[in-house]
């Protein structure tokens, strides 16, 4: 009988338990804008929430913004991986306060930031992204005329795998980066086969398996890219690109364009964040700081935050304009 | 004598089987030569017809959009969503605080006392090395924050499945509704649930906690079904006549005779949730998970090993811990006080660690093991990737397996004619089962073409079918050489326990290093996966054998692989096929992970969706592969595990 009645008080107090949640919750309308994680302001701490995207360059980004963040400014940081499409969802719900580096979403920038208005740009990030196609140097230098894509086709059994078929293999990559390929590839008639790597870590795995054996190969890339250091590659020349040739997805026939990479802030964040919000703002690098962070983290495999320190400690100038 | 009968009533049953087969594939063959001219004069043969599916981009589309409209001012998500998402970050949140209140010398004291009042000395020690490892690894504060998301899901599922269990119990009507409900639940790929609860409540906790909960909670409802079910009629009639009301019945008897089952449902919902807890860091659920997805863009094994260990740390002591309390005697009047001198520790450890400003695992504390992790797989692909004398290297494996095995399979079963397909299937589930599940999966197969997605789909079982085969050959030797040997079983199960409960993004970038990107990663992961399962239940199905048979095969001068063929594997028969069934449902399982490593197919169409936010192809895949699932388990449900099961 006493076991019954232990029982039944447990049973009360998470009763209790669920009411008090309920009531701390709010009677009120729960606002789904303003979510911050779980993890956030841990013990008392002033925390800022960055979101990852999966390429280094991305970390790199974040790995200096948030070193600085907890050196400098004292703010707690947590950082989540999300994709870049996801990144302006969860943005514009204040689950995470800031997206460092956006390689242009038009409808998503009509939707959160003119109608929304839950999303504030913060800037550009001082680096200009580019999407091509690329074959490693070693094979350019054997075949020169590889790299226009009117030659392509010759090269197409050259370039095949088990997966291509008997086409040859354009090697793309991750499912969340913008990409044309598949109409290129139909469009300009090239006998190719687009196999999707899934991943950037999957991609960059196989193209340095390939590199190491000297083999040829054809892969989306983009710059600026770590990798382009330890396998060095040539850009494939494609019909130019002209305003607005990518407009119609299904009849591309075009090059990509050139991309300054733009910030983005949740508005809140951007109004009421402090000196968090002003830093993150203020940040803006180059191209070759980036790379320089990211091939520390990407191939000499140190933690993204030994690399920012390292950084840090190297380019006083370059921050110290940030914090003011 | 006694062998002599069971080996005859053995002989009999496929006999009677067989027979029964024959009249089945005769009625089907019936069915067959009336309706296959029919479909194929209306809408041709081939792949499935375009006239029979249902294009469903632009109302998921628009529900897309409508959701994040309206997610910040429509009365649904302010007085509902709303409120369970802030409920579930604040769960998280409080549970969070309270960990890292107590700091890590206090949560490591309290996690061992548990473990030593529910287990004894020897897990109590297992337990405190297990989490004193995980800061080593420098994994303490992620630690906490899956802890406190796996303390606030099993918790909700723990509660969500226990009522379901409770009103199955006792209601033959809802058990009987809800069997269907959780068998399906409990063969659905995770990675499936993922994109829905994202739209309604984005990225992040809430998500993850939610996807975690649909997963976890089927098996504690099942086993709190069975336990109530089960209970002793002897004593539920003595309580009875003693004149208890129902509800005095339920909580004085029924209830504490279900014990067991109730312990066995914690531990498989803790499971599952932790492998959960991994998945979900593709929606943002942060801690461990996070560490190892973030480790794996930058294709840094050692960092992904050091994330995972934790998680594999976890797993064993939460499953030992739970498993032990399980087979322990219940709980009596002394163990109280042992529960308040373990609790009085713990604090006192806490407010040690506490006053001496210890909280924060010390940074200088940590060992670093990536770089030597990621030496040892640098060395492993750069000298078995190619050029291996004799055997060629993995890579040329990978691609002879792609060429030789994958590609015909995929072509073959897309060259197949969309009614024959069918046709196969019905005949599959309808020798192995009822007319209901060879209904069910034919239902789930003609889904997946009127949803669109025939050719990918088709594409995906063809992995997964070369997967299972892999799986299947290898799981057999081992579960056979380790059924014959202890020395064996030994060394195999930490081995089976680390494969089995390592996330599986942790191997996905060895596997890409070693067999290049496309399907045969895929493959290879889910073969790894799915490996450990298949051993352990033929393992045991051998062993489970009537040690009287193969004492009478022995004395008869059967040689060890006389006995093994002609005695133990045919009486193993429902356990192999359960090998079977489980093998299919896992290798499905990470099949679709396989997405990330250029598996292609409905895997990459579900991470596609995933990344773009694009509904409509994700929630598409995403049902094609619950209807996979299905169809694959019904297809390989041997009749036998039913009435096991019985829940």
């Amino acid at each position: 009988m006493t076991r019954h009645m232990t029982r039944r008080t447990r049973m009360t107090t998470m009763t209790a338990g669920l009411a008090v949640l309920l009531l701390a919750t709010g009677c009120g309308a729960a606002d789904m804008t303003k979510q911050a994680s779980p993890f956030a302001g841990a013990q008392g701490a002033k925390t800022v929430t960055l979101s990852v995207q999966s390429w280094v360059g991305a970390q790199s980004n974040v790995a200096v913004a948030q070193y600085l963040l907890q050196h400098k400014l004292g703010y707690r940081v947590d950082t989540v991986q999300v994709d870049e499409v996801p990144a302006w969802d969860a943005l514009s719900q204040g689950r995470v306060d800031a997206l460092l580096e956006d390689w242009g979403h038009p409808e998503q920038e009509k939707r959160y930031v003119q109608d929304k208005k839950t999303i504030a740009p913060a800037g550009g990030l001082g680096v200009t992204g580019h999407i091509g196609w690329y074959v490693p140097t070693y094979f350019a230098e054997q075949h020169p005329d590889v790299t226009d894509w009117r030659n392509l086709n010759k090269y197409a059994s050259q370039l095949r795998t088990a997966e291509s078929g008997g086409k040859g293999q354009l090697l793309d990559g991750s499912p969340s980066y913008v990409t044309n390929d598949k109409a290129l590839v139909n469009n300009l008639k090239l006998n190719y086969q687009v196999v999707f790597a899934g991943s950037e870590a999957a991609q960059i795995t196989q193209m340095r398996q390939f590199a190491k054996e000297k083999k040829p190969f054809l892969t989306y890339w983009y710059a600026p890219q770590w990798l382009f250091k330890k396998v060095p590659m040539t850009e494939v020349k494609l019909p130019a690109y002209k305003e607005g040739c990518d407009a119609d997805a299904k009849k591309v026939a075009c090059a990509y364009p050139h991309t300054p990479l733009q910030k983005y802030l949740n508005a809140d964040f951007a109004k009421s964040g402090g000196k968090a919000a002003r830093f993150l703002k203020k940040f803006k690098w180059t191209t070759e700081d980036q790379n320089e962070v990211a091939l520390m983290i990407a191939d000499q495999k140190l933690t993204p935050e030994e690399a920012a320190k390292k950084w840090v400690d190297g380019h006083a100038s370059t921050w110290k304009a940030w914090l003011s | 004598m006694a062998t002599a009968t069971a080996a005859a009533s053995h002989v009999g049953v496929p006999a009677f089987l067989r027979r029964r087969a024959v009249r089945k594939l005769a009625l089907l063959a019936l069915a067959a030569a009336v309706l296959v001219p029919l479909a194929d004069a209306r809408w041709a043969s081939g792949t499935w017809p375009h006239a029979l599916t249902v294009d469903l981009t632009e109302p998921l589309g628009r529900a897309s959009d409508w959701i994040i409209d309206n997610r910040d001012s429509h009365p649904l998500f302010l007085y509902f969503f709303g409120y369970v998402s802030n409920a579930v970050v604040l769960a998280v949140r409080g549970v969070y605080l309270v960990l890292l209140a107590a700091g890590w010398a206090g949560v490591t004291a309290a996690a061992a006392l548990v473990a030593w009042r529910v287990a004894g000395v020897r897990l109590a020690a297992g337990t405190a090395v297990a989490f004193l490892v995980c800061g080593l690894l420098g994994m303490w504060v992620p630690t906490m924050q899956t802890l406190a998301l796996m303390v606030v899901a099993v918790l909700a599922s723990v509660v969500l499945g226990a009522l379901l269990g409770l009103a199955a119990g006792l209601s033959d009507r809802t058990h009987r509704a809800l069997r269907p409900i959780l068998d399906t639940m409990q063969v659905l790929p995770a990675f499936a649930y993922l994109l829905p609860v994202v739209l309604v409540f984005g990225i992040g906790v809430p998500a993850a906690v939610l996807a975690t909960v649909v997963y976890a909670a089927p098996p504690m409802a099942r086993l709190t079904a069975l336990g109530l079910r089960d209970a002793d009629g002897g004593v539920l009639e003595a309580v009875e006549s003693l004149g208890a009301t129902a509800r005095q019945r339920l909580l004085t008897a029924r209830l504490p005779l279900a014990r067991k089952e109730l312990l066995l449902g914690l531990n498989q919902t803790i499971m599952m949730a932790l492998s959960m807890a991994v998945i979900a860091s593709v929606i943002g659920a942060g801690g461990l998970g996070d560490r190892v997805y973030q480790a794996l863009a930058s294709v840094d094994v050692g960092a992904a090993l050091a994330a995972g260990i934790p998680i594999v740390l976890l797993a064993v002591v939460l499953d030992r811990v739970t498993g032990a309390a399980g087979e322990g005697p219940g709980a009596d009047g002394s163990r109280r006080a042992g529960w308040a001198y373990a609790a009085a520790a713990a604090v006192a450890v806490a407010l040690a660690g506490r006053f001496t400003h210890r909280l924060d695992w010390p940074d200088a504390w940590t060992v670093h093991i990536a770089a030597p992790v990621n030496r040892v797989v640098d060395w492993m692909t750069d000298h078995l990737y190619s050029g291996v004398p004799y055997l060629g290297g993995t890579a040329d494996w990978a691609g002879h397996f792609t060429t030789w095995v994958l590609d015909p399979l995929r072509d073959g079963l897309q060259w197949l004619p969309w009614w024959s397909v069918l046709l196969i299937v019905a005949a599959l589930a309808w020798l192995i089962g009822t007319w209901r599940t060879a209904l069910t999966a034919v239902l789930a197969m003609a889904a997946i073409g009127v949803l669109g997605v025939w050719k990918p789909s088709l594409d995906t079982l063809a992995q997964v079918l070369a997967a299972v085969a892999v799986t299947l050959v290898l799981g057999f030797a081992t579960g056979v050489a380790a059924a014959r040997s202890d020395r064996v079983e030994r060394l195999l199960r930490p081995v089976l326990d680390v494969f089995q409960t390592m996330p599986q993004f942790v191997y996905l970038i060895p596997v890409v290093a070693l067999f290049g990107v496309g399907r045969a990663p895929a493959v290879a992961a889910a073969v790894v996966y799915a490996l450990p399962a298949v051993v352990r239940i033929t393992t045991q199905g051998l062993r489970a054998v009537d040690p009287a048979a193969l004492e009478s095969a022995r004395s008869l001068g059967a040689t060890g692989g006389q006995q093994l063929r002609q005695v133990q594997l045919p009486l193993a028969r429902p356990a192999l096929l359960l090998a079977v069934n489980q093998g299919v449902v896992l290798v499905l399982a990470v099949v679709i992970i396989g997405g990330l490593v250029g598996g292609g197919a409905l895997g990459y169409d579900v991470v596609f969706g995933l990344a773009q936010g694009d509904l409509a192809t994700g929630l598409v895949a995403g049902a094609a592969i619950v209807c996979l699932g299905l169809m694959l388990d019904r297809v390989t449900q041997p009749t036998g595990r039913r009435a096991k099961k019985g829940a």
